[in-house]
C-alpha cells in the first residue's frame, strides 16, 4: 500500500499524468458514447471533465499539476482554430451562394446569445467580471479566453463558461429543434455551431454530415464575427 | 509528411497572428488572424494537401481539446458555489435563445431566398 501511495505521488507529479489522464479518459468516454449510440447525456467532454475533476478533487491534486501534462492537448486549440479555415474554404461556393443568409443568421444569432447572456447575468446581479466573462461564451474556448481578456473578464472563467455552453447545446439541441419543428439538417447544424461552437459542432458532425459541415461553418463565422464585434461593443459600453 | 508540414504551417500562421495582434495591439486573438491569413493560401494545391490532412484530424477530435480547460472548473468552485443557480440559468437560457434565433431566422432567410430565386 505504501509503495502504491509512493508510486501515485511520483506519477501524479510528472506531466505524464495529466496528458495520460486526459487522453485515456476521453478515449474511454468516447467509447461509451459510441456504445450508447451518441445519446446526448453521454457526451464525452462532459464525462471526461467530471471524471478527471473528481479524481483531482478526491486526491487533492492541484490543477496546475494536472495542467502541466494536459497543456500538451490544450495548446493544440490554437492550430485547431487556424485549421477552421479549411471547412470554410471547402464550403466557399456554398458560402458565396447563401452567404448573406448565413452571415445575417450568424450575426443575429450570435448577438442574441451574447446579448441575452450579458442581460440576464446583469439582471441576476452577477459580479461584473463574471458578466464580462459570459459575453464570449458562444465562441470556441481559446478565442473566448482572448475576448474575455480584452473586455477585462477572467479568461479561465470564460473558457469554463464556453465549455458549459457547448455542453448545454450538445445535450439539448435535439429536443429544442424538435420542439421548434426545424427538421432541416443544415439549419440545425448551423444554429448549433453558432450558439455552441466546437462542442456543438462535434455533436452535429456525429449526428449528420450536412449538420456537421454547417456547424463547422457557423463555428468559423462566429469566431470571426465575435472576435471583431464583442471587443468593439465592449469599448463603447464601459 | 503532409500532416507534419500542415501542422508546421498552422503553428507558423498562429505565431504570425499572435505577433501581429501583439505588435499592432489588434483586438482579435492570434489564431483568428492565423485563420484569416490561411484562407488565401488555400488556393495552392500543396498547401491544401498539407492543411487538409492535419485539419481533418484536429477538427474530428476537437472536443478532446476542451477537456483540459473544462477541468479548470475545479479552480472556480467558489464562484460556482456562490452563483451556481444563476450561472446555470444564464448559460442554459442564452444558449437556447441563441440556437432558436439562429435556426428560425436562417430557415426563414433560406426559404425567402429560394422564393426570390
Amino acid at each position: 500500500m505504501a509503495d502504491f501511495v509512493q508510486l501515485w505521488v511520483y506519477l501524479s507529479s510528472t506531466p505524464l499524468f495529466g496528458l495520460t489522464a486526459t487522453i485515456t479518459t476521453y478515449v474511454l468516454a468516447q467509447a461509451v458514447y459510441e456504445r450508447l449510440r451518441h445519446t446526448p447525456v453521454a457526451n464525452p467532454v462532459l464525462w471526461s471533465v467530471v471524471i478527471i475533476g473528481s479524481v483531482l478533487w478526491l486526491t487533492r491534486t492541484p490543477y496546475p499539476t494536472y495542467f502541466a501534462g494536459a497543456q500538451f492537448v490544450h495548446v493544440m486549440l490554437g492550430p485547431a482554430v487556424v485549421a477552421l479555415a479549411w471547412p470554410l474554404y471547402q464550403r466557399a461556393a456554398e458560402v458565396r451562394r447563401r452567404g448573406r443568409a448565413l452571415v445575417v443568421a450568424a450575426l443575429v444569432g450570435g448577438t442574441a446569445a451574447a446579448g441575452s447572456a450579458v442581460g440576464l447575468a446583469w439582471l441576476l446581479g452577477l459580479p461584473p467580471e463574471v458578466v464580462k466573462s459570459l459575453a464570449p461564451k458562444s465562441v470556441t474556448a481559446p478565442v473566448a479566453m482572448g475576448i474575455a481578456e480584452q473586455l477585462g473578464g477572467v479568461p479561465a472563467l470564460a473558457a469554463v463558461f464556453a465549455v458549459l455552453t457547448g455542453l448545454v447545446g450538445a445535450l439539448s439541441a435535439r429536443y429544442l429543434f424538435t420542439a421548434l419543428r426545424v427538421p432541416e439538417w443544415p439549419v440545425r447544424g448551423f444554429a448549433l455551431g453558432t450558439a455552441s461552437h466546437g462542442i456543438g459542432a462535434a455533436r452535429a458532425l456525429q449526428v449528420h454530415a450536412d449538420a456537421g459541415a454547417y456547424a463547422g461553418l457557423a463555428l468559423s463565422l462566429q469566431v470571426l464575427l465575435a472576435s471583431i464585434l464583442i471587443p468593439l461593443v465592449g469599448r463603447l459600453v464601459p | 509528411m503532409n500532416e507534419l508540414r500542415g501542422l508546421a504551417l498552422l503553428l507558423l500562421l498562429q505565431a504570425i497572428g499572435e505577433s501581429l495582434a501583439h505588435a499592432l495591439s489588434l483586438p482579435f486573438p492570434g489564431p483568428v488572424i492565423g485563420l484569416i491569413l490561411l484562407l488565401p493560401l488555400l488556393r495552392w494545391q500543396g498547401v491544401r494537401e498539407s492543411v487538409s490532412a492535419v485539419a481533418e484530424f484536429l477538427l474530428a477530435h476537437l472536443s478532446l481539446l476542451f477537456v483540459p480547460v473544462g477541468v479548470g472548473v475545479i479552480t472556480h468552485l467558489d464562484i460556482v458555489a456562490a452563483h451556481g443557480a444563476a450561472l446555470l440559468l444564464v448559460i442554459v437560457m442564452s444558449t437556447w435563445i441563441g440556437m432558436a434565433t439562429t435556426a428560425l431566422l436562417l430557415r426563414w432567410l433560406l426559404r425567402h431566398e429560394a422564393n426570390d430565386g
